[in-house]
């Protein structure tokens, strides 16, 4: 028999305390007041227990940019973030876009062994956004690759964007856009707005976000498929999406934390540490972007967890890479921007971050009620401790961490997967 | 005042006490005898990581007037074309004991990277950052428009002044706009839409498309240089229009109100946005500001790096 444990004094989404007990992987036991003799104890006063969280957007940089991140790297920020369950992006080197890489991925996955890591796969060769990549067999490889997409470039050519979505309908799968309108976008740095005007900096308007988005709502509805938006950053795409849905289009978004969270006032200091695609907007983007999950227009949060090597970062801002690391610090930056404000309960965040991107996703053993019988794939947080984020100390091989310095609420405390403990925090 | 990356980091006290040093510095630059000992054993490095002859030797001449040990780092054949890091380059000019960098660099924000990194620790002059800002040109060209035209004050009150052309890509503009407004000037751009940024709604400018409609009211027309390399991106239809209705020529030059001046940073594309005849003109102070550069320059090095060793330089 594995390891059995049980969590004490646990808090669950909807409010009802209770103890959890855990033993060859499933939740065997809940009840308050639990006492299971040979179990280890978590405690968990004050604490609450969140179906595990699934991200469904992560550059681990495996294979061919390890210098950045690892698949084990990025399992090892991820656990302690409180995910069991990471999407890795297929802007890899090679990219993912044939069976062979994907199944490469998911076995590094495998092997690192901390949570489960879904391949995404690329929909076009090389991500140049021409041909069809071998999206079937990447379907039906060992990794079952279920979502599809060429983030970091725009799926920009009309005709392969409505293929794409038509094709993966034979095996239920989705197409994630990342909507960017290329022409409207060519070496943009940073949001289009009174800051760039001022900066210097090429801006990188909400119409390049916004017309993608529209256009792709639509070809969803024309070809009945499923269609999910990465990242989306701007108050008139939230009102695309919203609109999508009142008409019954088969589309869901994400948001980022650090959209959430910062705005592009934060490139004044010209730190590329802020640089990311797409960019950090405006104070009424981010309102509209808190609202729009709290009522579900935006489905869930996504981390794109983007980690660079130093040199991306200590360069003239033009010159870095764009992207910021996520997964250690979004749980708590939800609890910041979303629960403390009032936004959103616990219930929503286990919605948010765990139920429904497992259900977009297609991953049958994540997202799952806290109930007995469900696999034990649990994040244990209390939300009212705060720490203060520091680059130096990440689990994650790179230190673009936009939130260095932040004092942020909520510690994860423990992260189960599988009913193992594959994280726990040593702070008492 | 350790640094001067931005126009937006002066007050107008700190601005005016730049104007003000620099008059008193060009009493030296028309006597017999032009260098002063002030910044002598001092260290200047010119770091130009784009082309720009003419401000390289403004500041060489300045930092040499000042007695200040002058090295040129120009990216051409060196080490930032080559693909080393500013961080890099900035560690090694650390090394080798420079008191000051002027750094003119093609990506917005390359000075205030330099001077907020850790990698240096002397003084940062912004010598032209991307289209960002040109300090250094906004305060050469307040000193020139003050010595124009005002009498008896020591700010630019009232003065009214059209900014033309390529205002989105204009580190001068950007420069200017701050500095010419923050002195009490009234500036008005004037540009085809394509040529002015989003946001510029919020800047505390008037905002025409139309130079007829400007030119007889304003004291200053600064004229901005077009970039031809720029033509593929499509901001207007063809070189011929824009001068048409951007270009300053003989006869918008007489719309001009008497004492009314023309300028431009330089250098010129004679014959597109500036006639040959209007860069000529007796209303042309544009040899003045080139003149005026050296000094305002050499009062910026004076005012950062004089004493700096004991006080950490007060502007």
């Amino acid at each position: 028999m594995t390891t059995s444990y049980v969590i004490k004094g646990a808090v669950l989404p909807h409010g009802a305390k209770s103890d959890i007990a855990i033993a060859d992987g499933l939740i065997t036991q809940m009840a308050p007041d639990l006492n299971i003799p040979g179990a280890t104890v978590v405690n968990a006063a004050n604490a609450i227990v969140l179906p595990g969280l699934v991200d469904l957007h992560t550059h681990l940089r495996e294979p061919g940019k390890e210098d950045a991140e690892t698949v084990l790297s990025g399992s090892q920020a991820g656990v302690r973030g409180g995910y069991v369950a990471l999407s890795a992006m297929a802007n890899t080197s090679p990219v993912a876009d044939t069976a062979g890489v994907v199944e490469q991925v998911f076995r590094l996955g495998q092997i690192a062994g901390l949570l489960d890591v879904f391949p995404i796969g690329a929909v076009t060769k090389g991500l140049e956004g021409l041909e069809l990549a071998e999206i079937g067999a990447m379907a039906d490889s060992a990794a079952r690759v279920r979502v599809f997409s060429d983030d970091g470039h725009c799926v920009f050519d009309p005709l392969v964007m409505r293929r794409a979505l038509e094709y993966v309908k034979k095996f239920d799968g989705v197409i994630a856009q990342h909507a960017q309108e290329p022409r409207l976008t060519q070496g943009s740095q940073m949001n289009e707005g009174f800051v760039s005007s001022q900066l210097g900096l090429k801006g990188w308007p909400a119409i390049a976000e916004e017309a993608i988005i529209a256009r792709d709502v639509l070809l969803a509805d024309h070809v009945q498929a499923r269609l999910h938006i990465c990242h989306l950053t701007t108050a008139g795409g939230v009102e695309i999406i919203r609109w999508a849905k009142q008409r019954g289009i088969q589309v869901t978004a994400e948001v980022t934390p650090h959209h959430l969270l910062l705005t592009d006032e934060l490139a004044r200091s010209y730190d590329p540490v802020y640089k990311v695609n797409p960019p950090l907007r405006t104070e009424s983007d981010v309102m509209a972007l808190r609202e729009a999950l709290a009522d579900g227009t935006i489905d869930i949060v996504a981390t794109d967890h983007a980690p660079h090597p130093a040199e991306s970062k200590e360069c003239e801002w033009q010159e870095a890479s764009f992207g910021m690391l996520g997964l250690e610090t979004a749980l708590s930056i939800i609890n910041k921007t979303m629960v403390e404000t009032k936004l959103m309960d616990w219930s929503g965040v286990a919605e948010r971050m765990s139920i429904t991107p497992a259900r977009i996703a297609r991953y049958e053993n994540h997202g799952r009620e806290i109930a007995v019988g469900a696999p034990a794939n649990l994040t244990v947080m209390n939300p009212t401790k705060t720490y203060r984020v520091d680059r130096d100390l990440v689990a994650s091989r790179s230190r673009n961490t936009p939130f260095h310095g932040m004092e942020l609420p909520g510690v994860v405390l423990a992260t189960f997967f599988n009913g193992k403990l594959s994280f726990e925090s040593k702070q008492p | 005042m350790r640094h001067l990356l931005s126009i937006a980091d002066l007050s107008a006290t700190q601005a005016i006490q730049i104007l003000d040093t620099a008059e008193e510095l060009s009493r030296v630059s028309d006597g017999p005898m032009k260098k002063l000992p002030t910044l002598r054993g001092r260290t200047i490095v010119n770091l130009f990581a784009e082309d720009s002859t003419r401000t390289r030797i403004s500041f060489e001449a300045a930092a040499k007037r000042l007695s200040a040990d002058v090295i040129n780092f120009s990216a051409k054949g060196s080490s930032v074309s080559k693909g080393e890091s500013l961080k890099d380059t900035a560690q090694t000019l650390q090394a080798m004991g420079a008191d000051a960098v002027i750094i003119r660099h093609s990506a917005s924000g390359a000075a205030q990277r330099l001077a907020d990194s850790q990698w240096m620790t002397g003084s940062v002059i912004n010598a032209g950052d991307g289209t960002h800002e040109h300090p250094s040109q906004a305060l050469l060209d307040a000193f020139t428009i003050r010595k124009n035209l005002v009498r008896g004050g020591n700010d630019l009150t009232g003065i009214r002044v059209a900014i033309v052309g390529d205002i989105i890509h204009s580190r001068v503009a950007r420069s200017n706009v701050l500095l010419l407004t923050k002195l009490g000037a009234h500036v008005t751009l004037v540009a085809p839409p394509t040529l002015l940024p989003a946001g510029v709604e919020s800047w505390p400018v008037t905002v025409a498309y139309d130079f007829d409609s400007v030119i007889a009211d304003v004291d200053v027309v600064m004229m901005l240089r077009i970039q031809l390399e720029r033509m593929s991106e499509m901001f207007f239809p063809n070189v011929r229009e824009y001068s048409h209705y951007f270009g300053l020529n003989r006869d918008r030059l007489k719309m001009m109100r008497p004492n009314a001046i023309v300028m431009h940073p330089g250098p010129m594309n004679r014959g597109l946005e500036i006639t040959a005849d209007s860069a000529d003109s007796a209303r042309s102070v544009i040899l003045q500001q080139v003149t005026n550069g050296v000094t305002v320059r050499m009062a910026i090095l004076y005012l950062l790096l004089a004493g700096s060793q004991e006080s950490g330089a007060q502007v």
